[in-house]
């Protein structure tokens, strides 16, 4: 097994990775005006010319880029290359409002590529890997990036996409599958069909490291799922405007590393738009150093997060991004109060008689905000007698509150009537007309 | 002593009439049966023929279900009879965590109670000479 796929790069000097940073801005600044009338627009309108940008910390004088324009521009109105230098497209979901749509040089799938090779070798992953691919391929960046990713490692890979789990459980015992790549949402729903079938991970497959991400999910969330399914479970991030899943933990489990050479991360604060001091919370913003389709120049993610540019235990000097809260489009305003799901999710994974499942409802009821969490009730926490269980109810209601600072109803449900996902789960309901 | 089942169930139309019909598939007939009911979730209770069964039957239906040790009181079906058990548990402390009770085809009524303490509820009541039911008793009403 080897350390690492690029040694040079992943352990250069903090100054040298810096030094190729700003030649790239200064590089990648001049490519989009000449390119794209989009970027050309935008910085004239900031009263920005391309030589204005000398060096790294000249970032700060560039306007941001917002979902909000790609959407704007759809389908294709912020590329910089042509039709035929494309090779592929990708298309968001357009969940939380219209699609978006990636392009995709062939330069750009390499660069995407080598990004989870390297994320994939700092987990272990490898040559003598079986990958289980458990995310959607299609128009989602999900399956086909770790496809791309775990196959240039030399890891076998077993493109599964996400559904038909009762195969999909079959197949990784069949198979000798080490190593499921899938959101959290769907692996928690891979561990109870295994278990309903009779299945146990630890002793009837192979499984060792599961990659989990396309939604936040939470390190209490990871407690659990490597001690029930006895695995590693590490973190990947991405996003399909930057790519798609492009970045992973390394085996410390301690922040997610962002290939300096790559990309160009800042952390903000997401009121003034000025760099909060390393080690400090505030939203990401990310530009692309090499990307060729369609570069974003200070693209605002909404990740809240904090940015560490320690070096870190593994050896690696890029710097790491540290488990998000959440993105800012999941964020729920409940009484002037900010509420991440995740906050949520980490309290509750905190009580051992709290199910894995859970459902955030929010109603607006004589002008009044009420917010109600439902839970299902486990075997551990059943108990006859009513008052234990108007009991517990308080108890996850209190640690809630602790929390969130807001008053929070807590309901147990049936243990299964909570929906299950095998993508990204819904885990909020939001039934006020804002 | 006797098992009864206790079974999660969220208020709402046609819980009872599922577990109800499971029963009815594994052969299982009821004997004594309660709702307490707490807002948005009730316990069901039930004596039943074949404890053991049920809970299997329910558990593997997705149902959320325990078996709870109770006691099968005997009383005869005339006035007092329930104040006298009552009686002989406060008397010596013992709570009644709660309690439901049947009647059979017979001049007999039956009470089904949850005591904090089940062997001292046991030791009194034998005692006081009042008849406990055990499976067997329950499995022939």
């Amino acid at each position: 097994m080897i350390e690492y796929w690029n040694p040079q790069i992943e352990r250069m000097p903090v100054e040298e990775l810096k030094e190729i940073q700003g030649e790239k801005l200064c590089n990648l600044v001049k490519y989009v005006y000449e390119h794209s009338p989009f970027y050309r627009k935008r910085f004239d309108a900031a009263g920005i010319r391309p030589e204005d940008i000398k060096s790294l910390d000249d970032v700060t004088k560039l306007p941001f880029t917002y979902k909000k324009d790609l959407r704007d521009t759809y389908p294709t109105g912020m590329f910089c290359v042509p039709n035929n230098k494309l090779v592929r497209f990708h298309v968001s979901s357009g969940t939380t409002g219209k699609p978006t749509v990636v392009g995709y040089t062939d330069n750009d799938i390499k660069a995407w590529t080598t990004s989870l090779a390297r994320a994939m070798t700092s987990i272990g992953v490898g040559r003598d890997d079986v990958m289980q691919i458990g995310y959607g391929y299609g128009l989602f960046t999900g399956g086909l990036g770790m496809h791309y990713g775990a196959e240039e490692t030399g890891c076998t890979v077993l493109p599964a996409s996400s559904g038909n789990t009762d195969r999909q459980i079959e197949l990784m015992q069949d198979l000798g599958t080490t190593v499921i790549g899938c959101t959290p949402s769907y692996f928690l729903f891979m561990i109870e069909a295994a278990k309903s079938a009779g299945v146990s991970f630890q002793e009837d497959t192979d499984l060792r490291v599961g990659v989990f991400g396309a939604e936040p999910w939470s390190e209490e969330m990871r407690k659990r799922i490597e001690e029930s399914a006895g695995i590693k479970a590490y973190d990947i991030f991405g996003t399909s405007e930057l790519s798609g899943p492009l970045f992973t933990e390394c085996r410390e489990q301690d922040g997610i590393h962002i290939w300096a050479d790559q990309f160009l991360v800042e952390v903000i604060d997401p009121d003034t738009g000025e760099p909060v001091p390393n080690g400090e919370r505030g939203e990401l913003v990310i530009t692309t150093l090499v990307k060729e389709a369609l570069p974003l120049i200070r693209y605002r993610i909404g990740d809240i997060t904090v940015l560490n540019w320690d070096e870190c235990e593994c050896g690696r000097t890029h710097p790491r991004i540290m488990r998000v809260l959440g993105r800012a489009d999941d964020m729920l305003i409940v009484r002037g109060i900010n509420v991440f799901p995740g906050q949520v999710e980490s309290v509750l994974m905190k009580i051992p008689e709290v199910g894995e499942h859970f459902m955030i409802i929010v109603d607006r009821i004589n002008e009044l905000d009420i917010m109600k969490v439902q839970i299902e009730m486990t075997d551990v926490a059943f108990s006859d007698k009513v008052n234990d269980i108007i009991n517990l109810e308080k108890k996850v209601a209190s640690a809630l509150k602790g929390v969130l600072n807001i008053a929070v109803k807590v309901e147990l449900v049936e243990h299964g009537s909570l929906p299950r996902s095998m993508g990204k789960a819904k885990k909020v309901i939001d039934n006020r007309k804002l | 002593m006797i098992k009864q089942i206790s079974l999660f169930a969220e208020n709402k139309p046609g819980r009872l009439a599922s577990v109800s019909d499971k029963f009815k598939g594994a052969g299982i007939n009821i004997r004594a049966f309660t709702i307490a009911e707490a807002g948005d979730f009730g316990i069901i209770r039930m004596v039943v023929d074949d404890p053991d069964l049920a809970h299997k039957v329910l558990h593997d239906s997705g149902f959320t279900v325990s078996e709870t040790n109770v006691l099968g009181v005997e009383m005869e079906d005339v006035p007092g009879q329930l104040g006298m058990i009552a009686e002989v548990l406060g008397e010596r402390d013992i709570n009644i965590d709660y309690a439901y009770a049947f009647v059979t085809r017979t001049e007999k009524a039956f009470l089904i109670v949850r005591v904090n303490d089940i062997r001292g509820a046991v030791k009194v009541l034998g005692d006081a000479k009042i008849k406990l039911l055990d499976m067997s008793d329950v499995q022939n009403i």
